[in-house]
């Protein structure tokens, strides 16, 4: 029997607003705990919310990002349940009226294929505190330093068919709120983070299988890893005869594993109502077309332009628009190098590649664009070799100096070019190799190909790597004629 | 110096007759002999109180002084003040002491008022009789075998006692103006939106509104310039120019039309207050208005529509209450359910739980569209009746309540009788429209109130209105004989 | 609407207060008697008639984007019933 995957996301993304959705208390990731908690953020009694014009204008953004409609009168409504980290014993979030409509975006497939996800809507909500479980003899702490930060809430349709799809789309939506500079993505601190709903059905049939919701999943590896596990495990319930519970899951990461949360056991109901505290937020037009005029070139656009302009492939594109700062930096490294193709080269192969290896997030490399591109200029107009080249860059990498051009000063790297300079060496190497000579005169044409490497090998042994390849080559095939 | 007006007080300070600390000391004497019986306070802030005063004092010696500065007041204990009790007249915050002060506290300090204490009040402003207070029943000064009314009563028995020259109150369904009734006070409810919830501890956030509780129309003008205006920290607040309430009372009645609900005067009021409040109309048409019989024919929904509204905001408004910031925590909770469940049934009265479980029910699955969304309905149907009857008229007038006050643990017991006295009242609030009530005599020693009804931020014309006729009676000026 | 025993319980659990075994007749009773009361509601038709949430139909007023409040963690833990290294305690959280 052949399984087909069903998922839909949820996903939380954090605006990167100065102050909380409804109180003036900063939002700053990391501050001592409950330091960012205010009276309004605490509930206590007579506070009041109110609304924070940033978290309106970057829902509205996103939702100009993903082709959907903005809701003119949205409507904030009181989602009610008890838990220690929800202060007011409910969530400010919306639920009929949410400012962002049905919308969609695009995702490429490995195949090279692109597949259109659907998003059902997104609305603005609050974020909750933090439950700490260290033990306090036998108690939790809790830290309200997060409670009322804005989120916007991303609801895709059940359009996904894999672990593999649904990473693809989180990393657009990744990318689209990055680009539009409404949150830091930083997945790390919790900026980003989804719920997964799956079901698995057989493949063919179009009804949808029980589904259950795998909570807080807080980077692409754990979603990819999450979901492929819960599929996998409905798919062996299934198929041992059972039937699947519709439930919420955590996953655990360090040991790879799934289970249901003990505290969400019960089916709640959560009496959505309109806070009587807030009212309708009425959009105005000119707002809209306002924050339109504003919308930088999202991901898509600038991947079509990277590949008219730049000639660069589809794939090349995806790669250097995936994020923001990548894009900004490539066309800087392209415009100081005055090659786009071998800046994307660079780029993707030796940077990307670099910060890959040691972990570090491409906002905090060491070598700048201006470095980089000077560095490929120096490639383009032959003053150092694609091989010294490398030297270049681990020492821009390393901090031993401020530019290509410096550090080739400072090392003596610059290619041997000088063709007087040039013919003493090699006249010098064919001196000091008379034997070889005498074998190469006697080869056939075959043989002599290979036998050039010799020569040429001993010339850059002798400049240090430094000579000029090209014209090394020109110069033996003049001289030994 | 106790039966003194607000205006009377500030020519006295004015004049040098005495000085607020003198003024401050003789309430804080009548608190101390009176409040035992009378139960109007909560919360006594008698150092604080002398030092505003002597601060007052000061002010006016270097001839700074605005009109109310100096002359004292009690606040009604739903309003955060900082560092002091802010207990809603519930277990649940017996021990909350308000890190910040309400929006209207603050902006009574700044016109100079002396705050003498928190008073009395149904548990979270749950009730029409004081009665439900965890600090025990308030006694209404003319008769102390009867409640004040609520839930405001703590606010209305200390004025009417003269343990206060004026207080503040809140009305969510009646309970600035019908303890006002009952206690012989004017009460104002202002226009939704015009005075600042910030800090008020809530009931039903979209009912609520604080207002004045005075002795008089001037009075109450004085007091409502005061505490109204736009507030940033309330979204609800509303951005629009303050008029000059005290500018226009004496304006001519002539040519007014005055609005008389046939629904008021139907079944359920009391013979002798519908004489009395008939009496009081008569009144207008001499200072030259003409009555007019309207009808507001949703009139009997509003009990129905605001028992659920009010439970459903309530409920939510109420789940804050956990025991894990702030009040009432229960002794050695055993695990998280235990420590809410516990915290709660011994944190909150009869009254409030049953409220909650009515909002609770009304907002649940399968009941929300039938109960919560039907009423929203209704409400906007009783708004409609007001906006179309003030087409015609200028200012609706009845009774407030149906009944003179009823003696204490009457109606304690059976809270739908209990509910109707709110029957004239609620439906103001839901349509947010102001209210003022008034004096217009007493039956069997009993005062009984008029209700004055106005369009949407009309303050002026209704204190207009009851000024005109307090100039033209002296129902008033009764004081209770035993607190004289 | 008349509500039951296994109601109120529902309805209870739902705002977490415990009601005591012995008085949960005694609650359904004061309940069913308001929700009656209540239902005289039903008999309109509102049908045509939207929703009223504010008495004025007013809308929504935005805050700018700035810090206003100043940490106060110490005035408000001071009022909290149980606290600890700046958090406050409650009993063991399981998720």
């Amino acid at each position: 029997m052949e399984w087909e995957t069903v998922i839909g996301l949820e996903v939380h993304v954090q605006l990167s607003t100065q102050s909380k959705i409804f109180s003036g208390a900063s939002t700053a990731f990391g501050a001592e705990p409950n330091t960012q908690a205010c009276a309004v953020d605490l509930a206590l009694p007579g506070t009041l919310p109110v609304l924070n014009e940033e978290a309106v204008k970057s829902a509205i953004k996103f939702g100009l990002a993903v082709n959907a409609e903005i809701c003119r009168e949205s409507v904030f409504e009181r989602k009610n349940y008890f838990y220690p980290d929800l202060p007011k014993g409910y969530q400010t979030s919306q639920m009929d009226a949410p400012i962002v409509g049905p919308g969609w975006l695009d995702i490429q497939l490995e195949s090279g294929e692109t597949k259109r996800i659907r998003i059902h809507h997104a609305h603005l909500e609050e974020d909750a505190g933090k439950s700490l479980h260290e033990d306090f003899h036998g108690m939790s702490g809790i830290d309200l330093n997060r409670a009322g930060t804005p989120l916007i809430e991303i609801v895709s349709e059940p359009d996904m068919r894999s672990a593999e799809e649904a990473v693809a789309y989180l990393k657009k939506i990744h990318s689209i709120v990055t680009y539009l500079g409404i949150s830091d993505g930083d997945m790390s601190q919790g900026s980003l983070r989804c719920d997964a709903n799956v079901s698995v059905r057989i493949k063919g049939t179009d009804e949808l299988g029980t589904r259950t919701e795998t909570k807080n999943l807080n980077s692409f590896r754990f979603i990819e890893k999450a979901i492929q596990l819960e599929a996998q495990r409905q798919i062996d319930v299934l198929e041992d005869g059972g039937s699947i519970t519709q439930e919420t899951r955590l996953y655990d990461s360090e040991r790879n594993e799934g289970r249901a949360m003990r505290s969400k056991e019960e089916a709640n109901d959560y009496r959505y109502f309109p806070c009587p505290d807030l009212l309708p937020v009425a959009i105005e037009q000119s707002l809209i077309d306002e924050l339109k005029a504003t919308l930088p070139e999202l991901p898509d656009a600038k991947q079509e332009r990277f590949q008219s302009e730049y000639g660069l492939s589809a794939y090349d594109a995806g790669i250097l628009t995936s994020e923001r700062a990548i894009a900004d930096y490539f066309e800087a490294v392209a415009k100081a190098a005055g090659d786009a193709k071998l800046a994307a080269n660079w780029v993707m192969v030796e940077l990307m590649g670099r910060l890959n290896k040691e972990g570090i997030e491409f906002s905090e490399t060491p070598v700048s664009a201006e470095q980089l591109g000077g560095l490929i200029q120096r490639i383009r107009d032959n003053t150092i070799s694609g091989k010294i080249a490398k030297q270049v860059f681990e020492a821009l990498w390393n901090g031993e100096g401020d530019s290509a051009d410096a550090v080739i000063e400072a090392k003596g790297l610059k290619q041997m070019s000088d063709s007087g300079e040039l013919e003493k060496m090699v006249d010098q190497v064919l001196a000091d190799n008379p034997d070889q000579v005498e074998q190469y005169k006697a080869a056939d044409e075959g043989k002599r190909k290979k036998m050039l490497g010799f020569f040429v090998g001993q010339i850059m042994k002798a400049s240090k790597g430094q000579a000029n390849p090209g014209m090394v080559n020109q110069l033996l095939n003049k001289k030994l004629g | 110096m106790h039966s003194k007006t607000l205006r009377e007080l500030a020519d006295g300070l004015d004049s040098g007759q005495f000085s607020s600390e003198e003024l401050t000391r003789h309430f804080l004497a009548r608190i101390n002999e009176h409040n035992p019986t009378v139960n109007a306070y909560i919360t006594v802030m008698e150092e604080q109180a002398i030092a505003q005063a002597k601060a007052a004092d000061a002010r006016r010696a270097n001839g700074k002084a605005s009109v109310l500065d100096g002359i004292p007041l009690a606040h009604k204990d739903i309003f955060c003040t900082e560092g002091v009790r802010t207990s809603c007249a519930s277990k649940m915050l017996d021990n909350f002491i308000a890190p910040y002060n309400a929006t209207i506290v603050e902006k009574i300090a700044t016109a100079g008022m002396v705050t003498l204490g928190k008073t009395n009040m149904d548990e979270f402003a749950m009730g029409s009789s004081n009665e439900t207070s965890w600090y025990g029943p308030v006694r209404n000064p003319w008769n102390t075998d009867c409640v004040p009314g609520g839930s405001s009563g703590g606010s209305a028995a200390a004025v009417a006692a003269g343990l206060a020259p004026a207080s503040t109150g809140t009305d969510t369904g009646g309970s600035i103006r019908q303890p006002a009734a009952l206690c012989n006070l004017t009460g104002l409810k202002p226009t939704y939106g015009l005075v600042s919830r910030y800090g008020m501890i809530a009931f039903a956030s979209s009912l609520d509104q604080a207002g004045p509780m005075t002795r008089t129309a001037e009075d109450s003008a004085l007091l409502l310039q005061a505490m109204a205006g736009f507030d940033e920290k309330d979204s609800t607040s509303l951005k629009r120019d303050i008029p000059d309430y005290n500018a226009t009372l004496n304006d001519s009645l002539e040519g007014k039309v005055i609005g008389v609900p046939k629904e008021f005067f139907a079944e359920g009021l009391s013979d002798e207050i519908a004489t009395k409040v008939r009496d009081a109309l008569a009144e207008f048409e001499k200072q030259g208005a003409t009555l007019k019989e309207i009808s507001l024919p949703h009139s009997h929904l509003s009990i129905p529509c605001y028992y659920v509204i009010a439970p459903a905001e309530a409920s939510t408004n109420l789940s804050r209450y956990d025991g894990v910031r702030y009040g009432h925590r229960c002794e050695n909770p055993q695990d998280l359910a235990d420590l809410y469940t516990r915290t709660r049934e011994e944190g909150f009265g009869d009254e409030v739980k049953r409220r909650i479980l009515v909002g609770t029910y009304a907002l649940s699955a399968g009941f929300y569209d039938a109960y919560y969304r039907k009423a929203q309905r209704i409400r906007r149907l009783i708004k409609q009746d007001f906006i179309e009857a003030f087409k015609e008229v200028d200012i609706i007038a009845g009774p407030t309540s149906p009944n003179p006050a009823f003696g204490i643990g009457e109606k304690v017991n059976d809270p739908l009788t209990m509910y109707l006295e709110d029957m004239y009242t609620i439906a103001v609030n839901l349509a947010g429209i102001p209210g003022l009530s008034i004096p217009a005599g007493l039956v069997d020693g009993k005062p009984v109130g008029l209700q004055l009804i106005g369009k949407d931020f009309c303050e002026a014309e209704l204190l207009n209105a009851a000024h005109r006729f307090q100039l033209a009676t002296d129902w008033h000026q009764q004081t209770p004989a035993a607190f004289a | 609407m008349a509500v039951g025993p296994s109601e109120i319980e529902k309805i209870a659990h739902l705002a977490r207060i415990r009601i005591a075994p012995d008085q949960i007749d005694e609650v359904a009773s004061r309940l069913s008697d308001i929700l009656g009361m209540v239902d005289q509601m039903q008999a309109v038709d509102t049908s045509s008639v939207a929703p009223m949430a504010n008495p004025h139909d007013a809308t929504q007023r935005l805050r700018p984007d700035a810090v206003t409040e100043p940490n106060q963690r110490d005035t408000f833990l001071a009022i909290a019933p149980q606290s600890e290294d700046g958090l406050f305690l409650v009993p063991k959280v399981i998720e």
